[in-house]
C-alpha cells in the first residue's frame, strides 16, 4: 500500500471525522473549530473543497451522507449537545463556477442533555430516519416524512440505553426475513455493568424498538461499533472497538410462530484481536465486508481479513512515522521480489523478452537488483 | 488449510507522528487517514492536519494491466460457455488456453514497448513486465503439469519445450555470433553451443560445431564423432510406433555410448568436446559448473532429466524438482516465491501453487483465473480441495470486486460475478449501486445492466438518485422522465405538482415534448395524468377544437383528479368557452353550473369583482346547490 495523495485539510484544529458519501466523490471533514467542510473529487482524482462553514458552537464529532435518493444532504453531532441537518442548494451560476456551493441549515435537533455523539441515517428503506446517541444515554430516531420539505423532523423514538453512548451502527440489511436493528455502544468504563453493547430491534406490533440482545462479554468501555454489510447471509456480524477489536457472529434463531418478542440470537465471538495493545478507538467495514480497519491507540490503522475458512488474520498496518511530507505525489513503494533465485535472471529475462519476442532490445537491461527496504514488501493477498 | 504465516507489511504515513491517533474512512478502493485524537471530550489540538488516499499498489489502475485484465476477461467469458460435458481436458485447452496466453503475454509486451515515461515508472514497468513473464512461466507449467498431464516420454518434451519458450536470449546472442566475421572464434561461441546442448536443441548445435570442425582440420575425426553422438541422441515420438521400454532400451545403449566415449578419453584434448560429452552424460557436477548459462534452477532440472532419465514419470517430478532446487541454490541463496510457486506445481500441489500464488501477487488476477481454469477442468476436485469449486467463486470475488472500483473496468467485473453462482448477485448487487453516475449516459449503461438481470431495486434506486438530482437542478423534465422509469409514483406527482405550480406562477409549460409524448406513463400516477390531459386541453384549445377542448375540460373535472389547487385555474380556463359558439348550450351549462363547488365560485366571483369596473354589470353563476 502506498499514500497516493495527500490533501491539505486546512481545518483549524482537530479533525474528529472524515466521510466519504455513497459514491464516494464527494467527502465531508468536521472539526474541533467547530466546522464541516465538503470535499468534491474531480475527474483527475483531485480533491477540492468546495464549501467550509461554521455548523455548531463546540467540537463536531461526527458527520454523516444521507443516501443519494434523499439528494445531498449532511448531518453533524456536535458537543454543543446538538445535531443538525443540512442540505445543499444549488448554487448561482457564477458560485458554480468558481467551484463553490451552499448548505443550509435545515434543522437542529436539541432534545439531547449532553454531548450528541454519534450520529447515523437509517438504511434507505426505511426513508429518510435519524439516529443520534448521546452521553445522556439515549438513543434518539427522528423521521423526515416528508422528503421533500428537510426542516420537518418528528422524534418517532426515545430510547434510554441507561449507560452514557458512545455509538451506534444499524444493520444495513433490507431484506424481510430480519427487521429492522440497531447497535448501541457504550463507553461507560466501570466494568461491573456488563454488556456494553445492546441491540434492539422494530417489533411491526408494537411499532417500537425492543432491546433484543446484550452482549454480556463485552464489559470495557466500547468507543465504534460498525454492522457489516450483509451480503445474503442469514446471519449477522458486528465488529466492536473496545479494549481490543472483537468480531462477532449474530445467528437469529427460529421464532416460534406464537412468540411476539424480539428476536432470539445465538452470538458467537468470531475474532478478537489485542495487537493494538490498548485502546481501540474505531472500527470500520469496507463496502463488501471483506477487509476491516480498526484504529488504536497504539496511533496504528490495522486491516484484517478472513480467508476461505474464516480465520482472520492482519494483512496490512498503516503507521504514522512523523516524516515530513515531501512534495511529490505517490508511486507505488512496494517492490516485487517475485523473480526466481537465480543468478542474473532477472537480466536474463529482461534480454530474453528482448530477443526472443520483439526481435530488439529493450531500451535498456538494469541489472534489477532487488530494492528492499526493511519495511516494505509484496504485501500478501491473503485469502 | 494450513494458516499463511505471512506478517502483515507496514506502510509508512508522512506527516502522522509516531504515537499520534490515526482516524480513517473506507473509501471506494481507497482508505483515508489522517491525524485525530480519541479522548472522551473536549480534545483538541493543533490544527491542519492532511487527510491521505491510501491505495493498494496500482495494479488496477495499470495501462499495462489494462489490456491484460481486458484478454483474460475474453478468455474467462468463453470459457465459461463450454459444456461441461467435453470429452476431455483436453478440449478445453485446445479451444481456448493454447490461443491464450501467448497472445495475451506477447501483445502486452509489444503494447508496453511503446510505453515510455519517467525512470520510476521505467521501473515500474519493467518489474510488472518481469511479473508478468513469471506469471507466464508458471501458468505455461501449470498446463504441462495439470492440463497436458503428459505421460512418461511425452513430458519431457514437454518440459523442454517450456524450459525453451522461456530462455529465448540464447537465440539472441547466436545470431550475433553467426553474424560475426568468424563466428567459431567469436568470444561466445562456446557459451551458445553449450546452451544448445542444455536445451536439448542438437542439431543447433551440429550447425554450430561444423564451423568449428572447419577452423581445425586437424581435428575433423574427432569432431565427426561428436557429430555422430549428437545425431544418434533418441527422442521419444509420441506419435510413433516405438514403445517406451524400446525407447528407454535404445536410449540406455546411446547412454552407454556416450560414456565409453568419455572414459576412452576421446575427446580429451579438446576441452569443449569433453564437456558436451560430459553434459551429455547429465554430469551433475558439469551441469552445476555452468550455472550461469542454465540461469534457473527448473532449467538445471530439465537438463538433468533430459540426460539421465528421459522417460520420467508426472509422479517421480517432485523429487527430482526439490533435489535440484537444493543443488542449484547454494546454502546462501533463500528460495524466492517464484520457486516456491513452481516447486508447489512440481509437487502437484495444485492447492499450494494457488496459495503461494496469492501470497506473491498482490492483484487477483492470475490466481482467479488459474482457479477457474484448473475448476473447469475438473482439477481442483480431483486434487481433493474439498471445496473446489467455492474457492473458485471465492478468488474470482475478491478479483472482480477489486475490478469494481475502476470507473471503466467495473464492466467487466460483471461478467466475473454472473458466474459465481453462490455470491455472484448479491455482491454485484451491493457494488453497482455505488457506481458513480456522473454523466446520464454512464447512468444509462449501469442501468442497462440492472435492467438485464432483474434486478428491480437497483433499477428504482438509481433512477431515483437521477431524479432526484435533476429535481435538485430545476430540470423537471428530466427528473419526471427519470421518475417515470423509477415507476416512482410518489416523485412523479411531486414533480407534475411542480410543473402546474410552474404554469400558474408563469402561464406557460417547459418540457412540453416530454408532456406530449408521455403515452400510457401518464398513467403513473393521478397528478402525472391530470398534467398530460391538461396539457392536452391546451393543444386542443390552441388548435381551435373548442369542443374537444370543452369535453377534456369537462372530463378533468368530474374525473375528479383535478389537484384542489388547480380549480381556480381550470375555472378561469372554463370561461373563455363559455363565449364559444361551438360550445353547445348543454356543455355551457354544465361547465357553468355543474360539478362546481361553492367556494370555487365565490373564489371567482371575487376574484371578477376585483377585475372588473364598476359599471359593468356582474355575469352571476347561479348557485349550483340551489340548483340541483
Amino acid at each position: 500500500m502506498f499514500v497516493a495523495r495527500s490533501i491539505a485539510a486546512d481545518h483549524k484544529d482537530l479533525i474528529h471525522d472524515v466521510s466519504y458519501d455513497f459514491h464516494g466523490r464527494r467527502m465531508a471533514t468536521c472539526s474541533s473549530d467547530q466546522s464541516v467542510k465538503v470535499w468534491d473529487k474531480s475527474e483527475n482524482g483531485e480533491w477540492h473543497c468546495t464549501a467550509s462553514w461554521k455548523t455548531h458552537s463546540g467540537s463536531v464529532w461526527r458527520v454523516t451522507w444521507a443516501h443519494p435518493e434523499f439528494g445531498q444532504v449532511l448531518a453533524s453531532c456536535s458537543f454543543d449537545r446538538t445535531a443538525a441537518v443540512w442540505e445543499e442548494i444549488v448554487g448561482e451560476s457564477n458560485d458554480k463556477q468558481r467551484g463553490l456551493s451552499h448548505w443550509i441549515k435545515r434543522t437542529t435537533l436539541v432534545d439531547s442533555r449532553t454531548s450528541v455523539t454519534d450520529v447515523k441515517f437509517a438504511p434507505k428503506h426505511m426513508g429518510l430516519m435519524l439516529t443520534t446517541c448521546s452521553a445522556d444515554g439515549v438513543v434518539r430516531i427522528y423521521e423526515a416524512p416528508d422528503v421533500m420539505n428537510l426542516s420537518q423532523w418528528s422524534l418517532q423514538h426515545e430510547i434510554s440505553c441507561k449507560l452514557s453512548c458512545s455509538c451506534i451502527s444499524w444493520n444495513p440489511s433490507s431484506s424481510r426475513a430480519h427487521p429492522p436493528m440497531f447497535a448501541v455502544g457504550s463507553d461507560d468504563s466501570n466494568v461491573t455493568y456488563g454488556g456494553k453493547v445492546q441491540i434492539y430491534e422494530y417489533n411491526e406490533n408494537t411499532r417500537k424498538y425492543a432491546k433484543a440482545e446484550t452482549l454480556m462479554t463485552v464489559t470495557d468501555a466500547v468507543h465504534d461499533i460498525a454492522f457489516a454489510p450483509n451480503l445474503g447471509r442469514s446471519f449477522h456480524v458486528l465488529a466492536i472497538a473496545t479494549k481490543d477489536v472483537r468480531i462477532f457472529k449474530l445467528v437469529p434463531m427460529r421464532k416460534e410462530s406464537t412468540s411476539t418478542g424480539p428476536t432470539k440470537f445465538e452470538v458467537q465471538i468470531v475474532a478478537q484481536f489485542d495487537n493494538h495493545n490498548s485502546q481501540v478507538w474505531r472500527v470500520s467495514w469496507n463496502i463488501t465486508s471483506t477487509l476491516l480497519a480498526s484504529s488504536g491507540d497504539d496511533g496504528c490503522v490495522r486491516l484484517w481479513k478472513a480467508n476461505y475458512m474464516d480465520n482472520w488474520k492482519c494483512t496490512g498496518i498503516l503507521k504514522g512515522d512523523g516524516s515530513p511530507l515531501t512534495g511529490s505525489s505517490g508511486q507505488p513503494s512496494a517492490m516485487s521480489t517475485v523473480l526466481g533465485s537465480s543468478v542474473q535472471s532477472s537480466q536474463n529475462a529482461l534480454n530474453g523478452m528482448s530477443a526472443g519476442r520483439i526481435g530488439k532490445r529493450a531500451p535498456f537491461a538494469p541489472p534489477l537488483r532487488q530494492l528492499t527496504s526493511p519495511k516494505i514488501y509484496q504485501p500478501p493477498a491473503y485469502y | 488449510m494450513e494458516e499463511v504465516d505471512v506478517e502483515p507489511t507496514i506502510t509508512n504515513i508522512p506527516a502522522i507522528s509516531d504515537g499520534k491517533h490515526m482516524g480513517f474512512a473506507w473509501g471506494p478502493g481507497d482508505i483515508l487517514v489522517y491525524e485525530t485524537r480519541y479522548k472522551a471530550s473536549g480534545a483538541s489540538g493543533s490544527g491542519c492536519s492532511f487527510i491521505h488516499e491510501i491505495r493498494k499498489d496500482e495494479d488496477i489502475y495499470s495501462p499495462i494491466l489494462r489490456k491484460l485484465f481486458n484478454e483474460s476477461h475474453h478468455i474467462f467469458v468463453g470459457l465459461q460457455t463450454i459444456r461441461e460435458d467435453l470429452p476431455s481436458k483436453r478440449d478445453v485447452n485446445a479451444q481456448l488456453v493454447r490461443k491464450n496466453p501467448h497472445s495475451v503475454f506477447y501483445s502486452d509486451i509489444h503494447f508496453i514497448t511503446l510505453f515510455s515515461g519517467t525512470i520510476l515508472t521505467l521501473i515500474c514497468f519493467l518489474l510488472k513486465v518481469s511479473i508478468l513473464l513469471a506469471i507466464e512461466l508458471i501458468w505455461n507449467l501449470c498446463e504441462v503439469l495439470f492440463i497436458d498431464a503428459a505421460p512418461a516420454g511425452s513430458l519431457l518434451l514437454h518440459l523442454l519445450d517450456w524450459v525453451r519458450l522461456h530462455k529465448a536470449d540464447v537465440d539472441e546472442k547466436a545470431r550475433e555470433v553467426l553474424q560475426s566475421e568468424s563466428p567459431a572464434e567469436h568470444r561466445d561461441y562456446w557459451d551458445v553451443v553449450v546452451s544448445y546442448v542444455l536445451q536439448g536443441r542438437l542439431e543447433e548445435v551440429r550447425q554450430m560445431l561444423v564451423k568449428q570442425a572447419n577452423l581445425q582440420p586437424a581435428a575433423r575425426s574427432m569432431y565427426k564423432q561428436m557429430d555422430t553422438l549428437l545425431s544418434k541422441m533418441p527422442f521419444y515420438n509420441p506419435g510413433g510406433t516405438q514403445t517406451l521400454t524400446e525407447f528407454d532400451v535404445k536410449w540406455r545403449h546411446w547412454h552407454e555410448e556416450v560414456d565409453r566415449c568419455l572414459q576412452d578419453n576421446s575427446f580429451a584434448s579438446n576441452r569443449h568436446l569433453e564437456l558436451i560429452c560430459k553434459i551429455l552424460l547429465g554430469d551433475e557436477d558439469t551441469l552445476l559448473d555452468h550455472k550461469e548459462l542454465l540461469g534457473t534452477w527448473y532449467h538445471f532440472l530439465v537438463t538433468r532429466l533430459l540426460f539421465c532419465h528421459p522417460t520420467v514419470k508426472l509422479t517421480e517430478l517432485h523429487y527430482y524438482a526439490q533435489s535440484c532446487m537444493t543443488m542449484f541454490l547454494d546454502s546462501r541463496s533463500v528460495p524466492e516465491p517464484l520457486d516456491n510457486i513452481l516447486l508447489a506445481a512440481f509437487e502437484f500441489d495444485i492447492h499450494q501453487v494457488i496459495k503461494e500464488c496469492s501470497i506473491a501477487l498482490n492483484n487477483w488476477w492470475f490466481v482467479a483465473h488459474l482457479t477457474d481454469l484448473l475448476d473447469h477442468c475438473k482439477l481442483l476436485q480431483s486434487h481433493n480441495l474439498h471445496f473446489g469449486s467455492n474457492l473458485r467463486e471465492f478468488l474470482l470475488l475478491e478479483y472482480a470486486s477489486g475490478l469494481f472500483t475502476h470507473h471503466s473496468l467495473w464492466q467487466l467485473a460483471v461478467d466475473y460475478f454472473d458466474h459465481c453462482p453462490e455470491f455472484g448477485r448479491v455482491y454485484l448487487e451491493l457494488q453497482i449501486e455505488r457506481v458513480p453516475l456522473e454523466t446520464e449516459r454512464k447512468a444509462l449503461k449501469v442501468l442497462r445492466v440492472c435492467e438485464q438481470r432483474q434486478m428491480s431495486e437497483q433499477v428504482r434506486s438509481i433512477c431515483k438518485i437521477m431524479a432526484m438530482r435533476a429535481l435538485r437542478n430545476n430540470r423537471l423534465g428530466s427528473a419526471l422522465s427519470w421518475s417515470i422509469r423509477a415507476k416512482d409514483a410518489a416523485f412523479a406527482t411531486l414533480i407534475s405538482e411542480r410543473f402546474l405550480q410552474d404554469y400558474c406562477a408563469k402561464g406557460t409549460f417547459s418540457d412540453l415534448d416530454l408532456i406530449d409524448n408521455l403515452g400510457p406513463a401518464m398513467l403513473l400516477s393521478d397528478r402525472l395524468t391530470f398534467l398530460g390531459k391538461y396539457r392536452e386541453f391546451h393543444k386542443l384549445y390552441g388548435e381551435k377544437r373548442f369542443r374537444e377542448a370543452a369535453k377534456l375540460l369537462l372530463s378533468l373535472m368530474t374525473a375528479k383528479i383535478a389537484p384542489q389547487s388547480f380549480w381556480m385555474t381550470l375555472l378561469t380556463d372554463a370561461l373563455p368557452l363559455l363565449e364559444q359558439k361551438e360550445v353547445s348550450h348543454q356543455q355551457q351549462l354544465v361547465l357553468g353550473h355543474g360539478f362546481l363547488p361553492h367556494i370555487a365560485l365565490q373564489k371567482l366571483h371575487k376574484k371578477r369583482l376585483q377585475e372588473q369596473k364598476h359599471n359593468i354589470p356582474e355575469t352571476r353563476f347561479a348557485d349550483p346547490i340551489s340548483c340541483s
